[in-house]
């Protein structure tokens, strides 16, 4: 059986501030939403451990800091492995009593999709395999954009990066996105789940969860990147709705291995209204944007038959 | 009084006991031949119950280090073993562990780097991370690299260092090589010489936050790196420090340097490691037939124990520094050759400097080649022509 959520409207999000303002993160950047987000819901006694990335480098600008909770960096590739790294140091210091063994303290890992995908991914393999108690976050803005945009595994097919340029020859990303959520649900760990920052009760929810469940927990949330995706930095959270309600996104959790719609989409909307709105897909023709609609269709269709019901509808024009 | 019991251990198992008898909380290593069997003479130590400790059995060395960068952020006291191709992988770690002013502790049972592979030893891997901002000890002996070992969580963790420390040992030669070590009775005497600190402000500690390994401007970034500049300047002082406590508590007396029969030598053996032992005896063999030949120990690579070598090496006429590895494409290839020279650059009456490179992925290096390369030396000397260029010596083809 699912655990029942704990937030359910707005009014339920604690007032507490983690994530300091007056960091560097582009306007209209839906990544600073998710920081802030999951700190209120993790609290005070949390050790953040972040990859290298955006966030890192915009929320740490030495001598300031947004983090209000204890802050680790080391390095792009091992986020996961130097929070293995705290977690283990934790539990063997409350076993010889230098730390209180009734505190709780939550250690989450805070990393993008190049640092999880790719370069970061036999790290998050290891710390999962051996059932670190660590919540990993993955904020995926589908490309390595503290870099400048350039393509990673997490990349949806035809997307325009600076080094999946548009040209005579090539017509941006060639290769689909990795199913990286299934990769790690494959490792058998207690919790995996997607989130959207424009379902925020949802994404609370699913953070709680992650904090609350024993063992690796991985929760991957959608970014939408203004800067990389090309779009006007008010649109970032519609873009982030449009992605739930076209099926591009859809908003799951499997708990000990049970597998549910967190978001149900009864009637769905065509991809073409949120890919219309991001300039990285301004290049599409008629028939690409047809076949990305229906590699939606299929994904949707897996998704119904592993639920055993429809959960995500047709689309309705 | 500090009872000590005499156990037939290699190097690779002196290094487990002090880990051990160090009462380290967190472990993280990789198997890597001759490394190995530190770890699993800590993992069975685990298995039994003879101290506690988490073992992170990782899936790499980089993320061995970087579990330990996390694990030490976290407060506790940390340790890895590793050698050749997993120090290497480690590299971009290395880096991130100094700067961060974490007291990680490392083992190191040094091999040659590929390719092509080699398990054997030699330094390369060790002087690849000469820029890494490690305090570097290098030993001879496996009741050196059980002292050393605990002196590392001593000297690390002092807040006027808080800089992490590398303690090596020859593959092989000393990770395999049995030899009579003291251990203590009861771990509780090396507890109490190393007692466990938490007054460091890099710790992650939910009632007082930080923010560890930012992003820092070039307004600000040289500053930060200067900071271990002065704290490697520090490490002279307290590992001094460190070694005198260990001598008066436990008896047994190290140095950053050690010498043999250089009161009135004309030439010197300088070289570091397992064959100093064998550089030693042919000291003996050279006297017996009236040689004036003394010789020297590299004990500390990092910080370099300048004072103290040009103080030893102050009389003699001619030193011959025995590297076992290469720096590649520079007249001197041999990496304390270098330090060396540059000791004594631009000084009156300074000793001539001879740098051979020897043992390189093993090869055998005997009491009979430390005497071919001092009557060498004493050739060169006489001929007052002393090479510009490292000689590599037994290397099959090449005429010294
Ligand atoms: C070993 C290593 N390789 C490359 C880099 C350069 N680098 C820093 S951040 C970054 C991109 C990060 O991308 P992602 O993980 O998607 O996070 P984002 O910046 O998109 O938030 C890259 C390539 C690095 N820091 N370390
Ligand atoms: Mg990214």
């Amino acid at each position: 059986m699912a655990s029942k959520p704990v937030y359910r409207t707005v009014f339920d999000i604690p007032r507490e501030e983690y994530f300091a303002p007056g960091h560097g993160l582009c306007a209209g950047c839906a990544a600073g939403v998710i920081m802030k987000i999951l700190t209120k819901v993790a609290g005070p006694n949390t050790i953040i451990v972040n990859a290298t990335g955006c966030v890192e480098v915009a929320t740490t600008m030495f001598p300031y800091t947004s983090w209000k909770v204890p802050w680790l960096h080391v390095a792009f590739e091992n986020a996961a492995a130097a929070a293995s790294g705290v977690e283990a140091a934790i539990k063997v210091l409350k076993r010889k009593g230098v730390i209180d063994p009734n505190k709780r303290i939550n250690v989450v890992v805070v990393a993008g999709d190049g640092g999880t995908y790719d370069i970061g991914f036999q790290a998050l393999s290891g710390m999962l395999e051996r059932g670190h108690n660590v919540m990993y976050v993955l904020y995926d803005n589908e490309a390595y954009m503290n870099t400048g945009i350039q393509r990673s595994g997490g990349t949806p097919k035809y997307a325009w990066t600076t080094t999946t340029p548009v040209g005579k020859v090539w017509k941006g990303e060639w290769r689909p996105k990795k199913p990286i959520a299934d990769i790690v649900a494959a490792h058998r760990i207690p919790y995996v789940a997607t989130a959207s920052p424009s379902h925020v009760i949802d994404m609370m929810n699913k953070f709680r969860k992650g904090l609350d469940i024993e063992g690796p927990t991985f929760i991957h949330v959608l970014q939408p990147c203004t800067t990389g995706w090309r779009f006007d930095p008010r649109y970032g959270i519609t873009i982030a709705r449009l992605a739930v309600l076209t099926g591009m996104w859809i908003l799951w959790e499997m708990e000990h291995g049970e597998f549910r719609v967190t978001v149900p989409v009864p009637k769905r909307k065509p991809v073409r209204e949120y890919l219309k709105l991001q300039g990285r897909f301004r290049h599409l023709s008629e028939e690409q944007i047809e076949e990305i609609q229906r590699m939606v269709d299929e994904e949707v269709e897996r998704i119904n038959k592993l639920v055993g019901r429809t959960v995500i509808g047709p689309v309705e024009e | 009084m500090v009872k000590w019991k005499r156990l037939p251990l290699n190097s690779n198992y002196a290094v487990a006991y002090a880990v051990k008898d160090a009462d380290v909380d967190v472990i993280a290593a990789y198997p890597i031949t001759p490394q190995t069997t530190i770890v699993e003479k800590i993992a069975e130590f685990l298995a039994n119950g003879e101290f506690d400790a988490e073992m992170i059995h990782v899936e790499s060395e980089h993320s061995a280090l970087s579990a330990l960068v996390g694990a030490s952020a976290a407060g506790a006291r940390v340790f890895t073993a590793t050698a050749s191709q997993g120090l290497e992988l480690m590299h971009e770690i290395l880096h991130i562990a100094s700067g961060s002013r974490l007291p990680i502790v490392m083992a190191i049972a040094t091999r040659a780097l590929s390719a092509p592979i080699s398990i054997w030893c030699d330094y390369s891997d060790l002087m690849n991370t000469r820029d890494a901002s490690w305090i570097t000890f290098i030993n001879s002996s496996a009741q050196e690299v059980y002292d050393t070992l605990i002196m590392a969580y001593k000297i690390a963790e002092d807040p006027r260092v808080l800089l992490p420390v590398m303690s090596a040992h020859d593959g092989y030669i000393m990770s395999h090589t049995v030899e009579p070590v003291d251990v203590a009775e009861d771990p509780e005497d090396i507890r109490r010489f190393i007692p466990k600190r938490r007054d460091r402000i890099n710790i992650l500690d939910p009632d007082r936050p930080v923010s560890i390994g930012t992003i820092v401007r070039p307004e600000w970034f040289y500053e930060v790196k200067y900071q271990q500049v002065v704290a490697m300047r520090e490490a002279r002082k307290v590992i001094k420090e460190a070694q005198e406590e260990f001598a008066s508590r436990f008896g047994r007396r190290h140095d950053v340097i050690e010498t043999h029969m250089m009161d009135d030598a004309e030439l010197a053996i300088l070289t570091y490691g397992g064959i100093y032992g064998t550089a030693r005896e042919a000291v003996d063999m050279m006297r017996a037939k009236g040689m004036k030949v003394g010789s020297v120990k590299l004990r500390l690579w990092r910080p370099f124990p300048a004072d103290e070598l040009r103080k030893a090496l102050s009389n003699v006429q001619a030193v011959a520094v025995v590297d076992r590895a290469i720096s590649y494409g520079t007249p001197i290839a041999g990496p304390v050759a270098l330090e060396v020279i540059s000791l004594f650059y631009d000084e009156k009456d300074a000793p001539k400097v001879i740098s051979f490179v020897a043992g390189i992925g093993q090869r055998t290096v005997t009491e009979y080649d430390f005497v071919g390369i001092a009557e060498k030396s004493l050739k060169y000397l006489s001929s007052g022509s002393i090479p510009k260029e490292t000689i590599y010596w037994g290397v099959r083809g090449v005429e010294v």
